[in-house]
């Protein structure tokens, strides 16, 4: 008897040392995350506190950003990143949501896996290779056919019209938002397909069998049910669009002003950053530069923590239906 | 025991590292610094490398991180366009001293305008940047070209969004021949441009200028070259119109007063001389005055090389070689005023 027990009971405590250290493995991964979070934060906070001290609230609220007489605020970066962004997503989810409803309902078999790989393929180009492309094959197309169109035809509605006057430079907000709107693409198309893939067929058979069309299948069976991955694939992209730097640094005009206009130059945040960093000397330019930092930092957190909450309140939704 | 040995392999790693990069610097010389030299002193470094078996390794990081970087003596030599005040080098122990001469020159796309047609004046071309100016028939362009149909065309500035040398040299001109700039604008690496568009870097400048019609931007020399871009001519301090070309760079650059210049902190934009070139700049090289890099005068041996036998090597690269009495006037005060753990660094020739 005892010889049997013996080795048995070593095996078990074997294997519980072994789930030991495979617990804490695995908390020390989790836990090096929240470390390096909080190192990036407080790193952030350390750096850009005497740009914060000096300006204190104004940071935020002032668009001027002046190396020479050291004036900074942060007011017109924030306006770039944020219309940038959003443009990106109006013209970036339509059309990924066409993507995958068309890939995952309508498209023919033999089509979806190339299709697909070319989306995948599209999130592979590094964005220095769309700020490139955007600066010297977009930004003239954009000057010389859609900017003089939108000029003429829109230039001139009141209150919309405001959005698109000015002499056509061809980059400027509206570039970088057509740039970044390619570049998030295939991130909110990858999603949506998934999501759109994994809602069951006996529901969309059904709604077939009870004489739904497609376009009602789509917007009644399969959309509600994946409701949460799509906004979480928007996020994803929205993510994306507000920290991209390289591409958009290219396209956007680089100028720390806030001028009604899509088509006038503006700035970014993390263009900004890229721009003035390496050549910026003195120790209050520095750290308003790490202030920015640091105010991206909090504007994706508040973003992602508001799709977290609008996720909630869907679930919570979806279950009650 | 798994977390152990995983500890262990990654201690063990680190440190192979750690050797590894500490052997490879060793005998090279380090260095970080401005962007704007580091094409020619990449080719430099490379045919000084095949001549005498020492490599130079220069990190072009901007000119600000040279700064930082030999403050904090990590590099044998920072790299700076943009020269340290006297003050500033006295408080971190530094010297510095020019290297190599480039130059800013406007352009412009303007239809029917060829390179070296228009003439601009400092005053002009401030007002142009300050937005005080905005189309090409203007009366003030007017006046200057006489002979040329400008156009009435609206003109669209653009203006070096990264911070450089590039930006320095010229708001730094265009601060000392417009008061009015100097007070809302002034000189910096970036500025806040009241009008314009930005492109980052050379290259998107000249991209921007190319595209946009009635455009006007400011490049880097070698980029005119290079790119048969449409240059402006311009009216230095002594009234006479010149064009941007490599003996106007070095006339601006022999007729400073760098004998006088404390540090030679001297920046060569509006130098008198009736060939100089008014948008003319030094790229710096700063080292410690007595410091424990053992390096130094490997390094002090390699900028001289670069001055004596790296000419025409530059020349290629359409950078301006520093004038010969300047060279011997730098090399002399390397003698008096860099050593090493106490002792000099550069024995006089």
């Amino acid at each position: 008897m005892a010889a049997v027990t013996i080795p048995y009971k070593q095996q078990l405590r074997r294997e519980a040392r072994a789930e030991g250290v495979f617990r804490v493995l695995s908390k020390t991964a989790a836990l090096l995350v929240l470390a390096l979070l909080a190192g990036v934060l407080i790193s952030l906070l350390y750096g850009g506190w005497p740009a914060l001290k000096t300006f204190q609230f104004g940071f935020l609220t002032r668009t001027i950003w002046n190396p020479v007489t050291e004036q900074f605020g942060a007011l017109a970066a924030l306006y770039g990143t944020v219309i940038t962004s959003l443009i990106a997503m109006l013209l970036a989810v339509p059309v990924a949501f066409g993507i995958a409803v068309f890939l995952t309902e309508t498209c023919p078999m033999w089509l979806r896996n190339p299709i697909s790989t070319c989306i995948e393929l599209l999130a592979a180009v590094p964005s220095i290779v769309f700020g490139i492309w955007g600066l010297f094959v977009l930004a003239p197309v954009l000057q010389h056919t859609v900017q003089p169109w939108l000029i003429d035809t829109l230039g001139d509605i009141p209150l919309i019209g405001k959005l698109f006057r000015g002499p056509p430079y061809g980059i400027g907000l509206l570039t970088a938002g057509f740039v970044l709107a390619v570049m998030v693409l295939p991130f909110i198309t990858s999603v949506m397909r998934e999501v759109f893939l994994s809602t069951p067929r006996s529901l969309k058979e059904a709604a077939y069998g009870l004489g739904a069309t497609q376009w009602e299948v789509i917007w009644d069976v399969v959309l509600p049910n994946a409701r949460a991955g799509v906004v979480g694939g928007i996020m994803l992209g929205l993510g994306r669009a507000l920290g991209e730097t390289m591409a958009v640094t290219f396209v956007v005009g680089n100028a720390h002003r806030i001028s009604g206009s899509l088509l006038a130059p503006g700035t970014t945040i993390s263009a900004s950053i890229a721009n003035e960093f390496t050549e910026a000397v003195g120790k209050l330019y520095t750290s308003s530069l790490i202030a920015l930092g640091l105010l991206l930092f909090v504007l994706t957190f508040i973003i992602i923590a508001g799709a977290r909450l609008l996720l909630l309140r869907l679930e919570a939704r979806g279950a009650r239906i | 025991m798994h977390g152990k040995f995983a500890l262990t392999a990654a201690a063990a790693a680190l440190s192979l590292a750690v050797i590894w990069s500490g052997q490879a610097l060793a005998d090279d010389i380090s260095g970080a610094g401005a962007t704007f030299p580091y094409p020619v002193y990449a080719k430099w470094a490379e045919a000084y490398k095949k001549q005498t078996g020492i490599g130079l390794n220069y990190q072009s990081i901007g000119s600000g991180g040279g700064i930082k970087q030999i403050e904090a003596s990590t590099v044998t030599f920072g790299a700076s366009d943009k020269p340290l005040e006297p003050a500033d080098l006295k408080q971190n122990g530094l010297v510095q001293w020019p290297q190599i001469i480039g130059g800013v020159v406007p352009v412009v796309n303007i239809p029917g305008i060829k390179p070296g047609d228009l003439v601009l004046d400092g005053a002009t071309l401030a007002s142009i940047y300050m937005g005080e100016i905005s189309r090409w028939n203007d009366p003030a362009i007017k006046k200057l070209n006489p002979s040329l149909n400008l156009p009435k065309l609206d003109i669209a500035p653009v203006y070096r969004s990264d911070g450089s040398g590039t930006n320095f040299l010229f708001t730094n001109y265009l601060s000392q021949v417009s008061a009015s700039f100097a007070k809302s604008i002034g000189a910096n690496t970036s500025v806040q441009w009241p009008v314009g568009i930005g492109a980052k870097g050379n290259e998107g400048v000249a991209n921007q200028t190319t595209q946009t019609g009635g455009a006007i931007g400011y490049v880097e020399y070698a980029y005119v070259v290079q790119t048969h871009m449409t240059y402006a001519k311009l009216i230095n301090r002594d009234g006479k119109t010149v064009a941007p070309e490599s003996k106007a760079f070095q006339a601006a650059a022999a007729n400073a007063d760098w004998a006088k210049a404390e540090g030679y902190y001297l920046i060569l934009t509006n130098q008198p001389g009736a060939a100089s070139w008014p948008i003319t700049g030094a790229s710096f090289i700063l080292v410690h005055a007595d410091g424990k890099d053992t390096n130094v005068p490997a390094a002090l041996k390699f900028f001289d090389w670069a001055y004596r036998s790296g000419q025409s090597l530059a020349e290629s690269l359409d950078y301006v070689p520093l004038p010969p009495a300047v060279v011997q006037l730098v090399e002399k005060s390397w003698a008096s005023s860099i050593k090493v753990n106490g002792k000099p660094a550069w024995a006089a020739k």
